[in-house]
């Protein structure tokens, strides 16, 4: 395991180096360069953050140069400081956001898990049935719908119609004098709605995956086998085949991590939340670069390291990937 | 050899046409497009006629998906809307094909380093969360529809150049090519005249599907302002406004996300009938 462990993390460096490599061009592929296009056609670019664009990509000295200065600072986590009137250091920012996105896409992910996998197994186990037709349609439904306009149809019509849940930010006004419970409640009912939105949007991929997978494995020798040897339904289906079924999905998991985190910059504009997607919507916005790229580099980060553990996780479980 | 072709398709027809769901999606596929070629003459307004007058109004006999905040009719912008949203559709598909053709092609027909190198760039453009890439683009270049589809295209082909080079690694040892080899072809000619057409089912329904996504990243960014800039209408910028009206003008935020909704599915629809008129194995 330590072995296997080791030998990822290692693969890691050059997938790093990749990321940085990418980033890096996409700052550069301004035509003539990015601290021009600012001042040409930004009128809210200062002549100071010029100076400033031009010191943090080092414009004057040679393209290997300037990518290898970047690299060094990126090795600690230096994004340079945000162009907002703040200009606070780009980690600092995304430090203090970072968690909030991290928790909403973790709750997602519970729910669609938990949706996700049982809908998956019944659909395969009565494949043809009214179920599983129901649960198709559900799905092509859940590929074809645009996430913000879930998002606007939640708004619609539990926030407005219904008027039972709270439509935008994390907190009420009041928070601040609530007690603990009220604090908790008041938290959970402002962010049903959203985690509700991204776990609908992740769940169609996700059941029909299971759904795959489950009828790949019910095919398999040792089912019938444990069918011929007397063991009841239940045992069969949710012990031997759905356990084995789940080891695939778990690297479904890892990668539907870049979408969850992608589609937060959608669900926390909508609903108005101080995450990591608000932030990088805004940096967008204002063409603030150090941060756009910060958070490029972080989100890709995330990513790796999504995919590591979901790789990990599959190797605990399953003996073969860490012999191999 | 002419006559065995026409045998394939003629039995590829027979498998589409008895899939019910597949004929929707071509069916609507279709509706869809003859609707953003004839947007001129079919939306019953000006789609930048502003009324003031007439700001949002509710749907009615006059106005039959409402107005905006800006008195424009509804259903006409949602018309030429679907001009934006198709043209984005095909180009950056058809950008992010031609990429993953060549990628997937010389990996799949070389293999060794330059296999190495191309998957692992594959491996690298898929660590990204593709909005944060495509927005940090847009960031550094500014939004417009060119760029949009040019975008959406590069940040859009590491799914057909894996297509592309599994088939390749696939056929390249089959025997028709071994013989072309073994003839003298050239690796150009191979690649082209051999293993490209035999690798195109595959990429097809792909680019199918990927009009699909093309059309919902588009629609995501002009919503959040990011892509397609008023006045030009799309799906997106309409929805844009729905939101910002969402507690007063519930149409602005209902019908364009439909539109969205119906295009997307139907396009999933035929992309997934082909796939199953191809493979019938899959239908059990």
């Amino acid at each position: 395991m330590w072995l296997y462990l080791a030998k990822r993390l290692l693969l890691m460096v050059p997938m790093l180096l990749g990321i940085t490599l990418i980033s890096f061009t996409v700052i550069h592929l301004a035509p003539g360069t990015p601290v021009e296009l600012q001042t040409t056609m930004n009128p809210k670019a200062s002549l100071e953050a010029q100076q400033r664009l031009k010191e943090i990509y080092g414009l004057d000295k040679p393209l290997y140069i300037q990518y290898w200065d970047w690299l060094k600072r990126m090795a600690f986590l230096d994004f340079g400081r945000s162009f907002a009137p703040d200009r606070r250091p780009v980690l600092d920012k995304i430090n203090e956001r970072i968690g909030i996105t991290l928790s909403l896409n973790l709750l997602s992910l519970i729910i669609i898990l938990a949706v996700a996998v049982p809908m998956g197994v019944l659909a395969a186990y009565r494949a043809h049935s009214w179920f599983d037709k129901a649960t198709t349609i559900l799905v092509f439904f859940g590929f074809a719908m645009p996430s913000f306009w879930l998002a606007l149809l939640l708004i619609l019509f539990f926030g407005v119609y219904l008027d039972w849940l709270p439509i935008s930010g994390l907190t009420s006004l009041q928070f601040s004098q609530f007690t603990f419970w009220q604090k908790v409640q008041d938290l959970l009912a402002h962010v049903t709605l959203p985690v509700l939105g991204a776990a609908f949007m992740g769940l169609a991929g996700m059941s029909r995956y299971m759904r795959g997978s489950m009828l790949e494995v019910i095919r398999q020798d040792y089912i019938t086998t444990a069918r011929a040897k007397g063991l009841p339904e239940r045992t069969v289906i949710f012990k031997h085949a759905m356990r084995n079924a789940l080891l695939p999905v778990v690297t479904m998991l890892g990668l539907s991590l870049p979408g969850l985190i992608g589609g937060s910059v959608i669900f926390e504009s909508i609903f108005a939340i101080p995450g990591m997607g608000q932030l990088f919507y805004g940096a967008v916005m204002a063409r603030d670069y150090p941060l756009v790229m910060g958070e490029l580099v972080i989100g890709a980060l995330l990513t790796l390291v999504g995919n590591l553990l979901a790789d990990l996780g599959y190797a605990l479980v399953d003996p073969r990937i860490r012999a191999g | 050899m002419q006559r065995r072709k026409h045998m394939i398709k003629r039995e590829f027809w027979a498998r589409f046409r008895r899939n019910r769901l597949a004929m929707s999606g071509l069916v609507l596929v279709a509706g869809m497009g003859v609707v953003a070629l004839a947007s001129p003459w079919l939306a019953p307004y000006d789609p930048n006629f502003i009324d003031l007058k007439e700001v949002l109004m509710p749907p009615s006999q006059s106005h039959l998906l409402g107005t905006d905040t800006l008195g424009r009719d509804v259903l006409s912008r949602i018309i030429f809307g679907a001009r934006v949203s198709l043209l984005v559709g095909f180009v950056a598909v058809g950008i992010a094909t031609l990429i993953g053709l060549l990628v997937g092609a010389l990996a799949g027909y070389y293999g060794g380093w330059v296999d190495q190198a191309l998957m692992r760039m594959v491996d690298l453009m898929l660590c990204f969360p593709t909005l944060f890439l495509i927005l940090a683009v847009i960031a550094v270049l500014g939004p417009s529809i060119w760029n949009i589809m040019v975008v959406i295209g590069l940040t859009g082909w590491m799914g057909v150049a894996r297509l592309v080079r599994a088939e390749f690694l696939s056929l390249k040892e089959r025997e028709f090519v071994v013989a072309a080899r073994a003839l003298g072809a050239s690796d150009a000619r191979l690649m082209w005249r051999h293993l490209l057409p035999n690798a195109l089912t595959p990429v097809m329904v792909s680019a199918t599907l990927g009009v699909a996504g093309a059309i919902l990243v588009e629609s995501a960014l002009s919503f959040l302002g990011l892509g397609v800039q008023p006045p030009t209408p799309s799906w997106g910028n309409i929805l844009t406004m729905g939101k910002d009206n969402i507690e007063i003008a519930w149409w602005l935020s209902f019908f364009p996300g439909l539109a969205i909704l119906v295009t997307v599915m139907s396009y999933n629809l035929l992309g997934e009938g082909i796939r199953e008129a191809i493979d019938p194995r899959l239908q059990e």
